[in-house]
């Protein structure tokens, strides 16, 4: 599954969701979301809390069906191929799509031993010590850490041990980067580091984020979701605006998006 | 805002109580601290009450006095291993010698061993009366003055009971000569069986039910279920063991299947069958455990593990089991605990009390400590309650060195997340 058999007309979209519904059991999370993840570009996803993001985003690597009972409904495509189609397996979904979480949560075992266990589960035949010093240079780490490889990774500061997890994700070479909310537990300066590596990135991978922060939103991604519960009294949330990232902050077309743009919401 | 100013608020009076309240929280505070103070004198009691049966004045009395079995002068302690021999030779009937050196020859007994034969058959000292630990540290001039010591053949000598040879000698009918290193043999054999048994089985279990077992409903009664088995009364799982393990599985449990014919493993009341059927009782306790220390590795280590491509197998083996392996070894180590502690199951399962060789291997017929100190305290003579409070010392040693056990490990394997 892993290359695209055939050149769609919309290949350069590396991850589609259509007509996306998310379960659990028979609680419908987010409904009717239509949005196209484009190759080295940065995808933010926004909107107030309990509306679906972290469902969603979940839902691009298969990191939802963790949770016993969820499911799907509508496709996702992954380079024109479906992600959930029955001869795929998660584990090389989840290979392919990495994800950084909300709390830094390295591996309680060496900074060394965080980036190469992923390598090695993978069978990777390369050196490793070179790849190390490679993952963690791509995550702007290696400065840091250099003379410490053998220490714990939870001896680092958050900042440091989400940039970890960062090089953790890299060194399996993903594709895509999925990243809930990879700031919100951070200091601004720490929060800042995030940022800028997230552009360098971007340059080799596609990276999805969920915020809830939205100048982060405005000041690093190049396309903006717009998440909301889909009606009054109904708790299944769904992307009522996608769009380029300065139309939804300058011009958004949905009154809702304005107002929560604007910070005029609730 | 504005509907609040259109409400009357309601009455804004609260009565002013502290003293009463801090008052009944002090009253509190002195009911918990006397349940603690009830908890710490059970405890002390017990301890003392076992210290003051430990020690004492005992009285002797030789059948021959030892000063009469003198070799040219020189005292029993100092005579070689022949001279020592010459001094059975000459007190025990031909018969009683040769039979000795066919039950071992003398030429394979060292010196202690035949030093030892010296007192236990010829000597023979008979315990004539024992004093409390109390007593003899408070009374020791009247015990001392009530007993004739400048009488040949009469001792009076204090007595730790727990004493080096007590952990070294082998259960005797005579108080003075009975120790317990058979059932010190017999239970660290059980638990070796029972660990050997009841760890892998029960903590693979808890993997199965915590991370691969869907959450359906049989599922779920199959997690209640070893929970109520945990709480089953210990002499049940004793007579399952009986119907199962001595009985219907006696080829294997006696060793017959293994080509051991040794005929004093009367049908299969062995240490297998006693190292099994208490590896049955503490499972579900060893299950209960497992599982909770999975269940508290944390689901965003799970998640890491996942995020990045890992299967099931992977992160279980590489994560979830290392985080979780100081509480599975707590958890195993305090169920085996109690598995030393067990008395009523051996019984059903048919342990001896009195055995006078030790067990070679699983398929020897045993004793175990607790048996040992129940046999004892059973017994009408004073002295066998004594050696019982010794040996309950001795299984509080080995419990006591298993909880630290427990505890290095949990501190060993820790790590913070």
């Amino acid at each position: 599954m892993v290359q695209p058999q055939s050149k769609t007309e919309n290949s350069h979209y590396v991850l589609e969701a259509k007509n996306l519904e998310i379960y659990y059991g028979s609680f419908k999370a987010v409904t009717d979301v239509h949005m196209n993840v484009e190759r080295n570009k940065i995808t933010a996803i926004i909107g107030p809390s309990g509306c679906g993001k972290s469902t969603l985003l979940r839902a691009f690597n298969r990191m939802n069906e963790l949770v016993s009972d969820s499911s799907i409904r509508g496709e996702i495509l992954f380079q024109g191929q479906d992600l959930y189609a029955s001869n795929v397996d998660p584990v090389v979904v989840r290979h392919r799509i990495g994800m950084v979480f909300q709390k830094p949560n390295p591996f309680p075992k060496s900074i060394y031993e965080n980036i190469a266990w992923g390598a090695r589960i993978h069978g990777y035949k390369g050196k490793m010590d070179e790849l190390v010093e490679y993952s963690l240079r791509q995550a702007a780490l290696w400065d840091e850490v250099k003379d410490k490889l053998n220490q714990s990774g939870l001896a680092l500061s958050g900042g440091q041990q989400q940039r970890l997890c960062i090089a953790r994700a890299l060194a399996v070479q993903p594709e895509v980067i999925l990243m809930d909310e990879p700031a919100s537990a951070l200091d601004p300066i720490a929060t800042l580091k995030i940022e800028e590596l997230m552009q360098e990135l971007k340059k080799n991978y596609t990276i999805v984020i969920v915020t809830h922060n939205m100048q982060q939103a405005a000041r690093a991604s190049d396309y903006t979701a717009m998440m909301m519960l889909s009606k009054d009294g109904e708790r299944s949330g769904t992307v009522i605006e996608f769009d380029e990232t300065k139309h939804i902050f300058t011009n958004p077309k949905d009154k809702r998006t304005e107002d929560y743009v604007t910070g005029r919401f609730g | 805002m504005s509907e609040l100013n259109n409400t009357q608020p309601p009455q804004m009076e609260f009565s002013d109580d502290l003293r009463r309240r801090n008052l009944s929280g002090r009253i509190w505070m002195v009911v918990f601290r006397l349940s603690t103070v009830v908890g710490i004198i059970a405890l002390v009691t017990l301890l003392l009450n076992i210290i003051n049966q430990s020690a004492g004045y005992v009285h002797y009395e030789a059948k021959v006095d030892p000063d009469t079995l003198r070799v040219d002068g020189i005292p029993l302690e100092e005579q070689s291993k022949e001279q020592l021999m010459s001094v059975l030779q000459n007190n025990l009937s031909s018969g009683a010698y040769n039979k000795l050196d066919r039950d071992k020859p003398f030429a394979e007994r060292d010196r202690g061993e035949v030093y030892d034969l010296v007192f236990d058959r010829v000597v023979k000292y008979k315990v004539e009366e024992t004093w409390l630990l109390w007593d003899s540290l408070t009374h020791s001039r009247e015990i001392k003055a009530s007993v004739p010591t400048e009488q040949s053949g009469t001792e009076l000598k204090f007595v730790v009971w727990a004493n080096w040879d007590f952990l070294r000698r082998q259960q005797s009918s005579d108080p003075v000569l009975a120790g317990v290193r058979t059932a010190i043999l017999g239970s660290l054999w059980t638990i070796s069986i029972t660990i050997l048994a009841a760890f892998p089985l029960g903590v693979m279990a808890a993997i199965y039910l915590e991370e691969y077992a869907a959450d359906n409903w049989i599922n779920r009664i199959i997690r209640t279920n070893i929970n109520n088995l945990a709480g089953v009364p210990s002499i049940i799982y004793g007579i399952l063991g009986l119907a199962i393990f001595v009985r219907v599985l006696e080829p294997f449990t006696s060793g017959t299947l293994f080509g051991i014919t040794d005929p004093t493993t009367a049908n299969g009341r062995t240490i297998m069958s006693a190292g099994l059927t208490l590896a049955l009782l503490v499972l579900p306790l060893i299950i209960i455990n497992s599982q909770e220390a999975i269940r508290a590795v944390p689901g965003s280590l799970r998640n890491a593990s996942y995020g990045i491509g890992a299967t099931k197998w992977q992160t279980v083996w590489s994560h979830v089991l290392p985080n979780a392996m100081p509480g599975i070894l707590t958890g195993t180590i305090l169920a085996v605990s109690r598995a030393i502690g067990e008395t009523a199951p051996l019984v059903v399962i048919g342990a001896s009390t009195v055995i006078f060789f030790d067990p070679e291997n699983p398929f020897s017929k045993f004793t175990t400590l607790p048996i040992q100190i129940y046999q004892w305290t059973s017994r009408p003579q004073d002295e066998f309650r004594f050696l019982a409070a010794a040996a309950i010392i001795v299984l509080l040693a080995i419990l006591l060195t298993l909880n630290a056990t427990a505890i290095f490990l949990r501190n060993r394997f820790s790590r913070r997340y």
